[in-house]
């Protein structure tokens, strides 16, 4: 496999493409020298958050980057979509600990797995998801 | 003649005619604080080829250390450092190896063995204290690595792993429970159980001194992955004042089994895997 | 798309998943596994998923699916050969299996089922 780039775009239009991002997080995520642990918290997040851009934002695009500070690396995954938007964040954030149905899940599960999570959303505007992972 | 900017000095001629005299006195000074723990020839051939390699950047015209030309410098003298770190030199035992040739070049120019005047030598002395920064960031960089290394070491020795009974393996935690120290333990004990397909594990945490929230929640949490995995994880040797934090926290151990002390845990793991355990009187 | 292959063992299903898993695939799994279960009248399922190294909850709630669904047919269906990494990252994610049953390989999978075969037989 050839070294990954500092950055790729990945389009989320079908099912397939979901498995792609959680390939290429993966070949980052190692390129960064997470845990597999880390990897694989890293790799589930952004599997629920490529799923959520093309369930509910209708698909979108998919960027991985790979970082560094110090001596620290890391990745950063961002999912961006120009779908419905999700009016009421709070809700789409509650934790589903014992639900396991609905989008709950997918954004707050996906919240827990990584080191930064911002969400930029709103009715009618879109929805960016930016999540971040650093090698301890 | 070079190729870059013209020197406005004449610090390279200078360097040029005086390195035998230099290096000599250099090395004289610089093997004085390391007390022998470097052999004299080592350092002499460390030395010589860090001089070699300063005087043709020198020449190159260039002061500034991170320029191309000071490429070979900025190399032998990170070596340099790290070693030393490695080697568990002090910081100035370090530092000294580069500013020792400041002093070597103060005096030789003082006795007017070697041509120089106050440009070359404020020149000179501009460049030497940003090599000097550089070997101190090199150590300090260094130092990190093994202090690094070491806590990896030392987490991987303070947390055996041990089976106790054919199926059942135990972890005995000891000291203080950092978030980070548990999670590696856990990870640790979840990977035995695939290894050694051994269906129970035991956590003893009698030597833990406390127990914060977060550690508790890695407890927790590893008992439930190692429960979808597919195996049981108790929880023995929970002291009183511990278990007292853990309500006190309004963490809920829920259906997870807890044992007083190693010793229940394992009779507990035993019986579940249909091992019947007899007194050996009568 | 690559159809999970579902072998029959005595009256045992086993699917083992060797692939990075689309939604459909799983989806297709899950049917594929209803079926099977129905016409073969099988009492056990077992997925190995020794292979997977990710689950997320789109294929965390197909365990339990077809837990509930084979059970519909009075078969228990156990999940073996999770990696560490994976269900540390289940826990976190907050994602429960319901009423699956685990176990760390295929051979106590089937002891399992066994077991529980011996306790149900009339």
């Amino acid at each position: 496999m050839t070294p990954p780039a500092a950055r790729e775009e990945i389009p989320i239009t079908a099912d397939e493409d979901v498995v792609r991002v959680r390939q290429a997080v993966r070949s980052y995520a190692q390129k960064a020298k997470l845990s597999l642990v880390d990897q694989t918290k890293l790799v589930t997040a952004t599997s629920e958050l490529a799923r959520n851009t093309l369930t509910y934002g209708g698909g979108g695009t998919a960027v991985v980057e790979f970082l560094t500070e110090g001596r620290r690396s890391g990745v950063r995954a961002s999912f961006q979509d120009d779908g419905p938007g999700i009016p009421d964040v709070d809700l789409a954030l509650t934790d589903g600990w014992t639900s396991g149905r609905g989008m709950g899940l997918g954004l707050s599960g996906a919240r827990r797995l990584v080191d930064e999570f911002t969400l930029d959303t709103g009715a009618g505007q879109g929805t960016t998801v930016t999540v971040v992972k650093w090698s301890r | 003649m070079t190729t870059g900017p013209e020197p406005t000095d004449n610090l390279a001629a200078l360097l040029r005619a005086g390195t035998g005299a230099l290096t000599r006195r250099w090395i004289e000074l610089a093997a004085a604080p390391l007390r022998g723990r470097l052999t004299v020839a080592e350092l002499e051939r460390e030395l010589t080829e860090l001089f070699r390699a300063l005087v043709a950047a020198v020449e190159s015209g260039s002061r500034d250390l991170q320029s191309e030309p000071y490429a070979e410098v900025r190399a032998l003298l990170s070596d340099m450092s790290r070693h030393r770190a490695r080697s568990g030199f002090t910081p100035t035992e370090t530092a000294v190896g580069v500013f020792t040739l400041k002093q070597a070049l103060f005096e030789l120019v003082d006795r007017a063995e070697i041509e120089g005047d106050l440009r070359e030598v404020l020149a000179f002395s501009l460049l030497l204290d940003a090599l000097g920064l550089l070997t101190f960031e090199t150590y300090a960089k260094a130092r990190e690595e093994v202090i690094d290394e070491q806590a990896e070491q030392l987490l991987e020795l303070t947390t055996p792993v041990v089976k106790v009974w054919e199926g059942v393996l135990a972890v005995p935690l000891v000291g203080t429970l950092d978030s980070a120290r548990t999670q590696v333990v856990m990870e640790k004990l979840l990977e035995s159980l695939v290894g050694s397909g051994a269906e129970h594990a035991i956590i003893d945490i009698t030597g833990v001194l406390a127990v914060d929230t977060q550690v508790a929640q890695h407890l927790l949490k590893t008992v439930m992955a190692a429960r979808l995995m597919g195996a049981e994880c108790t929880i023995s040797g929970i002291r009183p004042h511990i278990a007292q934090t853990i309500v006190g926290l309004g963490i809920e151990f829920g259906d997870i089994t807890t044992k007083a002390t190693l010793a229940d845990a394992l009779r507990h793991a035993l019986t579940r895997s249909g091992v019947t355990i007899s007194s050996g009187r009568g | 798309m690559e159809r999970i292959p579902i072998l029959k063992i005595g009256d045992v299903l086993l699917a083992s998943i060797q692939i990075d898993l689309q939604d459909r695939d799983v989806l297709a799994l899950q049917e594929d596994l209803a079926e099977k279960i129905c016409s073969s009248g099988a009492r056990g399922v077992i997925l190995d998923i020794s292979a997977v190294d990710i689950v997320d909850s789109f294929i965390g709630r197909m365990f339990a699916t077809i837990a509930a669904t084979s059970r519909l047919f009075d078969a228990e269906t156990v999940v073996v050969g999770m990696r560490p990494a994976v269900a540390i990252t289940l826990v976190e994610l907050g994602l429960t299996l319901g009423e699956v049953r685990t176990a760390l390989d295929l051979e106590k999978g089937l002891a399992i089922l066994a077991a529980l075969g011996d306790r149900t037989d009339r």
